[in-house]
């Protein structure tokens, strides 16, 4: 095994211009696997966290709608147990009316507990104006919301509930949150403000809303939690469910790449092979040498073995580093005017050293059918062909 | 002495639509530590004669005994252990590893026996280049090497594991008759040292007449058989 590695490491360097060409085919070859891969992950994993980064991914409410939820301490004691959730806040969302001078428009009130509420929708982020609510009547209200009103922060508003009553708010910021129609119509506020509104009693919240480690557990984790609750008035929503669209999207880019990356390595595979296979010709005279000599089969087709894991391996590496450099111009140098790459890449070691195994692997399986060819070749044949 | 090789009734036949018979019902027996010489015309069938007994080809007929055992119930792994083992090979047209040096050539067959090179193995190398007068090329490339230096090369290679049977196939026929001389006196002196059984082939009659027993092959059939000693 080791006369067969040396064998195969000095045939390789013999033909130093024929080896180096293989290197460069399984290097370009992992490196267009490599980036292929991490610019789909990139764009996937982006996608996602516009999607359902700065949402819940699961949300408990009644079954009814407008209906609140009673009690809800016992349901929170009970979601907290579960080792997957990252954060979770309770909130009231009423329907309301916002008045401004004789202007009235439907809007949709949300009380958070904002300590809480930000793990989730990250408002700091989104506010582009102002602060947070911090007393009773403090409000935020969406920038679209603010220009069609000409509001602006310190202004005071009347909020009225859709049973007559009127509360005044005070606008302490603006916020955006990318999406016209919540820019438009949500109004943020305290809880209890909210509560105020939608005459909830103390023991009662519109939902329970959650993130959770793994988003694309989030319906089993539904599953999971509406057992533990065990109430038939509630039920528990979770993102995939409501976004099966952008998921059947997800899917088929995973899919279209996973395509892309195997039809690339079965085309490096099948240039590892022929160039091997070649060489078996090539080397088939100092094969019958060796065999005259007493080399047996199977250290023969160990030659060729050893050659493909030897390519694959230096081939993995300079793939690996091509890739990454390929990955590193792409990044500095296709960018927005913001200064942001047009395409978020992902850079996942494991995916990368994936890449590097399945190069060897596969430049060793591609070796297999040149290392059987040579256990056939007869030293005869050589011998009486010179 | 014993008889090294035995050949029993041993016939070739190439090709399977049009069969030619290059042996015929060969019996011979060889000596264990004589050295013979095989002479015949171009195509009578000796090369393919030589690499039946060296177990590089396989008879259509016939029993070979190599060491009193029959080789065609042999495995080609024990085959390979074989030759690597009992029989040198020296080739009229030397067949090196050009990728290798001198000294790594003559040291393959002791690598393929699986062998870790000591210094006493790498000495011994070293005497059997010089006593092919290659002390000062060992470390070159065999592929930058010339016809006679590669010619001695094969010649310190087929040594190397003291086999006890050496087949040469026109070991000369590349080189100049001072070449010719110098290797034919090596032979004779490496067989006096190790008493090692050779079977050579040659088409040189002079040459031929140096060897202790002469088997003359015509038609694939012994034509005569003339020992000296």
């Amino acid at each position: 095994m080791k006369l067969s590695f040396r064998i195969a490491l000095r045939f390789l360097f013999s033909s130093k211009g024929q080896t180096l060409l293989i290197l460069l085919g399984i290097a370009i070859g992992i490196s267009v696997q490599i980036f292929i891969g991490s610019l789909i992950q990139g764009l996937q994993s982006s996608l996602l966290d516009a999607t359902i980064g700065s949402s819940p991914h699961i949300t408990i409410k009644a079954v009814e709608k407008n209906e609140p939820l009673n009690h809800p301490e016992t349901i929170i004691n009970t979601v907290k147990k579960d080792e997957q959730l990252v954060a979770l806040s309770s909130s009231i969302t009423t329907g309301a009316f916002l008045r401004v001078d004789d202007r009235t428009e439907q809007i949709l009130v949300r009380g958070f507990n904002y300590s809480d509420a930000n793990k989730i929708y990250k408002f700091n982020d989104k506010l582009i104006e102002g602060q947070l609510p911090l007393q009773e009547n403090d409000i935020i209200i969406g920038k679209a919301l603010a220009e069609s009103f000409k509001l602006k922060i310190g202004d005071e508003v009347d909020i009225q509930s859709v049973n007559g009553h009127i509360i005044k708010g005070n606008i302490t910021g603006l916020f955006d949150l990318k999406v016209a129609a919540i820019n438009e119509s949500w109004v943020l506020s305290s809880i209890d403000f909210s509560r105020q509104i939608s005459d909830y009693s103390a023991d009662q919240i519109s939902e329970i809303e959650m993130q959770v480690i793994e988003p694309f557990d989030a319906d089993l984790i539904a599953i999971e939690l509406s057992k533990l609750i065990n109430q038939n008035e509630i039920s528990t929503v979770d993102w995939k469910t409501e976004n099966q669209q952008l998921l059947s999207g997800l899917n088929g880019q995973s899919t279209s790449s996973l395509m892309i990356q195997v039809f690339v390595v079965i085309s490096v595979v099948l240039a590892i092979a022929s160039v091997l296979a070649i060489s078996v010709m090539q080397k088939s005279r100092q094969l019958g040498i060796l065999k005259a000599m007493g080399i047996n089969d199977t250290m023969a087709s160990y030659i060729f073995l050893s050659q493909g894991f030897i390519l694959g391996v230096i081939g993995a590496i300079l793939g690996i580093l091509f890739g990454l450099g390929l990955l590193y111009s792409f990044t500095t140098f296709a960018l927005n005017p913001d200064g942001t790459p047009v395409v978020p890449i992902l850079i996942n070691p494991g995916f990368i050293l994936l890449s590097g195994v399945i190069a060897m692997s596969a430049s060793t399986l591609a070796s297999l059918i040149p290392a059987l060819k040579s256990k056939k070749l007869s030293p005869m044949e050589v011998i009486k062909n010179g | 002495m014993a008889n090294l090789i035995e050949l029993n009734k041993v016939s070739k036949i190439y090709g399977t639509q049009v069969q030619t018979k290059v042996l015929h019902e060969i019996d011979l027996e060889i000596e264990e530590g004589s050295f013979n010489g095989i002479i015949g015309a171009s195509g009578s069938g000796k090369s393919t004669l030589l690499n039946i007994i060296g177990t590089l080809d396989q008879p259509t007929s016939g029993i070979i005994k190599i060491n009193n055992i029959e080789t065609h119930l042999m495995r080609n792994k024990a085959l390979a252990k074989l030759r690597n083992e009992t029989i040198g090979f020296v080739f009229q047209f030397h067949y090196l590893l050009p990728e290798f040096t001198a000294l790594e050539n003559v040291l393959m067959p002791y690598y393929i026996k699986g062998k870790k090179i000591d210094k006493h193995m790498n000495e011994r190398a070293q005497e059997l280049l010089e006593l092919v007068g290659l002390t000062k090329v060992m470390n070159n490339l065999a592929g930058n090497m010339s016809g006679g230096q590669q010619q001695r090369t094969a010649i310190a290679r087929a040594l190397i594991n003291n086999p006890k049977l050496i087949l040469a196939d026109e070991p000369t026929g590349n080189l100049d008759s001072e070449t010719t001389e110098q290797v034919y006196e090596l032979l004779r002196e490496i067989h006096r040292d190790y008493k090692t059984t050779f079977v050579i082939i040659t088409h040189d009659r002079r040459i031929a007449e140096k060897t202790d027993r002469i088997i003359e092959i015509k038609d694939g059939r012994i034509f005569s058989d003339f020992s000296k000693i």
